[in-house]
């Protein structure tokens, strides 16, 4: 294609704020902030259209010229993997804006300025096929999202995205070693697809997957590094929740897909024993601290480090079931969770609560708005039907195949989840209006279903129909597998659990 | 110094010529600044402007000849005046990191000086000084010339640091930095001339050549005399355990003289460390470069958290500025080429960054050092976006957060660690610059997340704002379009 359509992507939000610098008028700020995203996931749709399925090769690839001295480039590409999460980037980012709306009122110039260029950083993470310059999406989001969780946050904004930042800043300068390291190990380049290529003697390959990991594992959050997590969601305004889990805790998933796995097939292996263990306490523990929340983002929050812990969990066993399901997660939980996080912020609008205690017989007031976050959190807590049954059995059931014991304590966490979500939903929604201020509460508007209407719409499709989805990533995720195993000793052939046959039993004819 | 030997001193008219040629920005720098304080004179002290007018030209002037040399012909490959002085592109690229710092800060000190009363045409002048001593410094391949140019930037600075004549502060920062610093010259000294003693010559391509092939290393004479000459140069770039003197001297100097300090003299300091210790004494290397590692290491952690607790900007950017020297010297470690050209392109890096936030932090200023709190920054982006915008820039570049400059500043200098093997070192330098970033976070906090408490007045001269757009430009710039400028550095390395 002609059109250098990833760089596009990347370079349109950066034109918006030029723009959007020389208006005054903050209607028409608001409005060009959501034709630019619009246009966005537009692209990012066209993209997704023209992508190639069947191979795991980097498609519309672009790469110019940075610094030659060292081996860096602007390259850009994406596969079946990346591309599933440049359009995921496309549309929280849209949801943002308009989740946006009306919740944020002061500096809003400012604020459409940071979400954009949060926009453009996220996709160039995902879109990256230079480490340098990975990094450098990966670091400059930093910026933007503490000025989000700083300026407009809540009451302890202020320490909250100072934790966030230096946390993630320290993991992300040891990560930054560590693909250093690499650099010299294979051979003076910054590529990341032929740095894949190269075989890493096994020391080199367990510190630079050390220092690897505490970067990702921070990002993820895993255990024992989540503690900025919750601090950083609960203090975020709605926008910025979204952001942070929708995209950024996938990155840190996404850095042991396209880093650890493939350059570090024998480090991660290796490792994987220690990582199942840590990923199976995040789900058990995340769920039990859900359980003890009345706030509601931080309910959310937690059981975020529940549902990422699954994430870890799918990478980790190396198999197609469990990785494909990760992979899926991953997206799947952008979708959930970024649909919990909006609503907690639209009620949160009106009632300037977020207290579970504080609610109660909302099913009565907002009848609307009732259904589709009964929806979502039935979709959270994996119903079948919903998008995350297909994520989570996927990854159980690759998980059962290697580790039967660590699949039957993670499924505890499947119970926790759904006692904390049911409840939480039972204590908003149904019962008595204990509390009678909501009496008077209005049921959402136009602009809140078209944030609402596309979450929902993914979050049916792919329960009910998801090999689109799969198909895509496919053949990347079978590559690799391929790339990770090569030194493994137990292969599980795939026609023993065919993944038409999982499905079978799951999807309603 | 080569003491003549029994051979007939020749007067060999090619050599002089030669040596002036190569040496013709000193020569006219020099010049012009005496000229200048003759027409100082005849105006009777009255055309202030137009001797910082001057300067600036004059500056220009030897930056098109310090270019012109370079580009033209060949002096680049001898040392001249009997092998004291050599113009090599190493030299050229501090000369010219030199004149920008130089330029920029008679640029932002008019308003400065007028505000306090002192706005006085010997400050332009003995800048001028100032800048011939770094000059020689970096050209020079002499531990002699070294010194001699050593002693004319100290000499101008403490004139400088004292330069605010009714102010105590500034009064006593010059004199602890004349104490502090002339112990340091003595140490410095003390090193130079048992060094002398031991090889029978200052020239640094002799010692080298003299120290070739023997086991130096493990005679202990070596080891007290470059102990010697490290504490001495440790001192003039404010690396800890001789950082004492950077605090308070940065505090109490005139702001502009602060930002000054923090960039060319510490450049100087580094020029001059790089070719002593790659050029004369490589086979010293086991003695140095733990001690340097040390060194390096303890300006990291101690610049890094004493800043933590700074109320004062000045003092915060005085222990930031230690935390640097700290980073910057992690490149000598690594050494080779790469690890020189790293230390080259940070204190390049770092001379935009830090001469940027001076910037902002002189516009802040009102008369008798009031607005120099951390505090005064407060709500500084609801009043002066720009300024604040600006200020958020350099922060987060001195930081290391892509895409400004100073990532890739840190990046080089890390690349060059792990080049020559020393992993565990970056890693802990990363993770001291993660400290780091807490106390640069702070400013930012104050500026834009808090409700401004008092009208914050700015004084911006077109000096100024040209000056902040140069530091913005470049911090940015660098940080997205860095390829020239590593480039730059790596032909420039001697």
């Amino acid at each position: 294609m002609g059109l250098p359509i990833l760089s596009t992507i990347i370079g349109m939000p950066i034109l918006g704020i030029g723009a959007l610098l020389l208006i005054r008028d903050t209607r028409l700020i608001k409005w060009l902030s959501i034709i630019i995203c619009g246009f966005e996931l537009l692209f990012s749709i066209m993209l997704i259209h023209f992508f190639d399925s069947s191979t795991h090769e980097m498609q519309f690839r672009e790469s110019y010229e940075w610094v030659p001295m060292l081996n860096m480039r602007i390259a850009l590409g994406v596969d079946g993997i990346s591309i599933l999460f440049v359009f995921l980037t496309a549309l929280v980012s849209f949801i943002c804006v308009l989740a946006s709306w009306n919740a944020i009122n002061h500096r809003i110039k400012e604020f459409m300025i940071t979400i954009l260029t949060m926009h453009t950083a996220m996709t160039g993470v995902f879109c990256s096929l230079d480490f340098i310059l990975f990094f450098l999406f990966w670091e400059a989001m930093l910026i933007p999202m503490y000025l989000i969780i700083g300026i407009w946050g809540g009451e302890q904004r202020v320490y909250a995205a100072f934790k966030f930042f230096i946390y993630t800043l320290t993991g992300s300068l040891l990560f930054l070693v560590g693909i250093i390291v690499l650099y010299f190990a294979g051979g003076n380049t910054f590529d990341i697809l032929a740095l894949s290529e190269v075989n890493y003697s096994f020391n080199i390959q367990i510190w630079v997957f050390l220092l690897f990991f505490i970067g990702f594992a921070i990002k993820v959050p895993m255990f024992p590094f989540h503690t900025w997590l919750p601090d950083a969601h609960v203090q975020a305004p709605t926008a910025g929740s979204i952001i942070l889990a929708g995209v950024l805790l996938k990155m840190g998933a996404y850095g042991f897909l396209r880093f650890s796995l493939p350059m570090l097939p024998d480090a991660s292996q290796y490792f994987s024993q220690e990582i199942l263990v840590l990923s199976l306490i995040a789900i058990i523990y995340g769920g039990y601290l859900a359980l003890a929340q009345d706030d509601l983002k931080k309910l959310v929050a937690y059981s975020s480090i529940s549902h990422m812990g699954v994430v870890t969990l799918g990478i980790f066993v190396f198999n197609l079931q469990a990785l494909e399901g990760a992979i899926l997660q991953m997206f799947n939980h952008g979708i959930t969770t970024s649909a919990l996080f909006l609503f907690v912020g639209l009620i949160y609008e009106r009632t300037h609560t977020r207290s579970i205690a504080a609610y109660g017989g909302l099913m009565k007031i907002m009848p609307i708005y009732t259904t589709f976050f009964a929806l979502f959190t039935l979709a959270s807590m994996a119903l079948p039907g919903t998008s995350s049954f297909i994520g989570e059995l996927l990854v159980l059931a690759g998980t059962f195949v290697n580790h039967i014991w660590i699949a039957a304590l993670a499924v505890i966490g499947a119970m926790l989840s759904a006692a904390y979500l049911l409840s939480m939903f039972k204590r908003v929604a149904l019962g008595e209006i204990t509390n009678s201020k909501l009496r008077d509460l209005k049921d959402i508007n136009p602009r809140e279903f078209t944030a609402i209407i596309p979450l929902a719409i993914f979050v049916i499709w792919i329960g009910f129909y998801p090999s689109p989805f799969l198909k895509i990533m496919h053949s990347s995720v079978e590559n690799l597998l391929q790339q990770t195993s090569q030194t493994r000793p137990k292969q599980i052939p795939p026609q023993t659990l065919p993944k038409e046959h999982i499905l079978s039993g799951v999807v309603p004819q | 110094m080569n003491l003549p030997n029994n051979e007939i001193a020749v007067i060999d008219v090619d050599a002089i010529l030669q040596s002036m040629m190569a040496s013709l920005p000193e020569i006219v720098l020099l010049l012009a600044a005496c000229t200048l304080i003759m027409i100082d004179l005849i105006c009777k002290g009255r055309r202030v402007e137009l001797i910082a007018g001057l300067s600036i030209l004059t500056i220009l002037v030897v930056a098109a000849l310090t270019l012109g040399l370079a580009l033209h012909t060949t002096f680049g490959t001898d040392p001249v005046y009997n092998h004291m002085f050599i113009a090599d592109p190493f030299s050229v690229f501090f000369k010219i990191l030199f004149y920008i710092a130089t330029i920029i800060s008679i640029l932002f000190s008019g308003n400065y000086l007028k505000n306090e009363g002192q706005f006085l045409s010997e400050y332009f002048i003995i800048l001028l000084f100032a800048l011939c001593g770094m000059m020689i410094m970096a050209s020079a391949t002499d531990l002699i010339s070294v010194y001699v140019g050593l002693e004319l930037l100290a000499l101008s600075l403490y004139v400088l640091t004292g330069f605010l004549k009714h102010n105590e502060r500034s009064n006593e920062s010059a004199l602890k930095y004349l104490i502090l610093s002339a112990v340091a010259t003595c140490l410095m000294l003390y090193g130079v001339s048992l060094f002398y003693g031991l090889t029978g010559t200052t020239q640094l391509g002799k010692i080298a050549a003299i120290l070739d092939g023997s086991n130096a290393s493990t005679d202990s004479a070596y080891v007290l005399a470059s102990l010697f000459l490290i504490a001495g140069f440790a001192f003039k770039i404010a690396a800890v355990p001789f950082h004492m003197w950077a605090p308070d001297v940065y505090e109490g100097a005139p702001t502009p003289i602060t930002a000054f300090m923090s960039v060319a003299p510490k450049a100087a300091g580094f020029a001059v460390l790089l070719r002593i210790f790659n050029q004369a004494l490589p086979q010293l290397s086991d003695i140095w470069l733990p001690v340097l590692a040390t060194i390096a290491l303890a300006s990291l952690t101690i610049g890094s958290l004493v800043a933590l607790v700074q109320t004062n900007i000045k003092r915060l950017l005085a222990y930031s500025s230690i935390a640097h020297a700290g980073f910057a010297l992690l490149g000598l470690v690594a050494g080779g080429e790469s690890g020189t050209a790293s230390v080259m392109l940070y204190l390049l890096i770092y001379a935009f960054m830090n001469l940027g936030i001076f910037a902002v932090v002189i516009a802040m200023q009102k008369a008798q050092g009031r607005g120099e709190l951390i505090e005064d920054f407060t709500g500084l982006s609801k009043q002066h976006p720009v300024i604040a915008l600006l200020m958020l820039l350099f922060l987060f570049s001195l930081t290391g957060i892509p895409p400004t400059a100073g990532f890739m500043a840190k990046l080089y200098i890390i690349l060059a660690l792990v080049n020559s093997g020393y992993i565990l070192l970056a890693v802990a330098a990363v993770l001291f610059s993660a400290i780091a970033a807490f106390f640069y976070l702070r400013i930012v906090m104050l500026m834009y997340m808090r409700e401004p408490n008092q009208n914050i007045e700015l004084h911006l001269s077109p000096g100024f704002r040209f000056s902040l757009a140069v530091t913005g430009i470049a911090t940015l710039g660098v940080g997205l379009m860095p390829r020239w400028f590593f480039e730059m550095v790596s032909v420039s390395v001697f």
